[in-house]
């Protein structure tokens, strides 16, 4: 089961899940990801340890998918 | 660490790319603004006693500036990692349970106890906070601290703790390179600057960065 998520000020909120047979959910996720891209949000995909990769799209066989919010020097 | 660059770099257009290079060139330029700081004051301090040892007060005030201000730095850069904001508890346990998945279990345990994510990189070792980052230079002997925050104000401390690692692991060049660079110096410095609960991650990230020199 691949998830979708949001940090947020909840800690996380799963936005949604698929499988690679379910396309219906698959396709709900796309969805829900471009709108979180329209929001502001950076998808990003962790690659095993002290790695990660931006997404611009939704990667069917990826196991988790963060948004996160951009980051500034403070 | 991942080779594409981080989105938010398009924030900051003039800004060089951070390297080990400019990374050494800051700290080379942190050593000779403490320098510049310390000299005069000493210089003073011990010129004016010479000349008239009656004014021994005035020149223990000199060498207290020569001692005082090279510590204000490094206070500005022990103040990048230091917890701040909304402790959101209600939520923290959630956020805390992701930034547990993204660690491993050693930079897990050290972060629960410290509040600092450590994190191996190319550019040395990183403690990342909520609102900031130490890097620890191979060898460790200097310490560079970066001021850098995820964008939204109400998220609880370990989501903040958990964009800054993501956008670390995305571009960590990138990530240097967006943050604002705080203070270069000596560990030291900016150990005894730290809280109580976070002087144990420098120490193993100074540890770390010795080994991997």
């Amino acid at each position: 089961m691949s998830r979708l998520i949001r940090m947020d000020h909840t800690g996380h909120s799963t936005l949604a899940e698929w499988t690679q047979e379910d396309q219906a959910a698959f396709a709900a996720a796309v969805t829900a990801f471009r709108h979180e891209l329209d929001q502001g949000y950076i998808g990003v995909v962790t690659e095993g340890e002290g790695r990660a990769m931006q997404v611009h799209d939704l990667p069917a066989d990826a196991e988790l998918v963060i948004m996160r919010r951009p980051i500034a020097g403070g | 660490m991942s080779e594409a660059a981080l989105p938010e770099l398009a924030a900051v257009p003039w800004r060089r790319r951070e390297t080990p290079r400019t990374l050494r060139t800051r700290a080379r330029l942190w050593t000779l603004t403490m320098v510049a700081h310390v000299v005069p004051f000493c210089a003073v301090a011990v010129g004016m006693f010479l000349i008239e040892p009656l004014s021994a007060p005035v020149s223990l005030i000199a060498l207290a500036q020569a001692w005082i201000i090279p510590g204000l730095y490094a206070v500005r850069g022990a103040n990048t990692v230091k917890p701040r904001g909304a402790r959101l508890e209600q939520a923290e346990p959630v956020a805390q349970g992701l930034l547990g998945d993204l660690l491993g279990h050693d930079a897990r345990e050290l972060q629960r106890q410290t509040g600092l994510a450590m994190e191996r990189g190319g550019l040395g070792v990183w403690l990342v906070g909520e609102r900031g980052a130490l890097l620890v230079v191979p060898g460790g002997r200097v310490v560079h601290c970066f001021c850098v925050m995820a964008s939204d104000e109400q998220l609880p401390p370990s989501d903040r703790i958990a964009h800054l690692l993501l956008a670390l692991r995305t571009d960590e060049q990138g990530f240097a390179t967006v943050a604002n660079h705080a203070f270069a110096g000596a560990p030291w410095r900016v150990r005894r600057r730290l809280t109580k609960r976070a002087k144990p991650a420098l120490t193993a990230a100074v540890r770390a960065a010795r080994s991997s020199d």
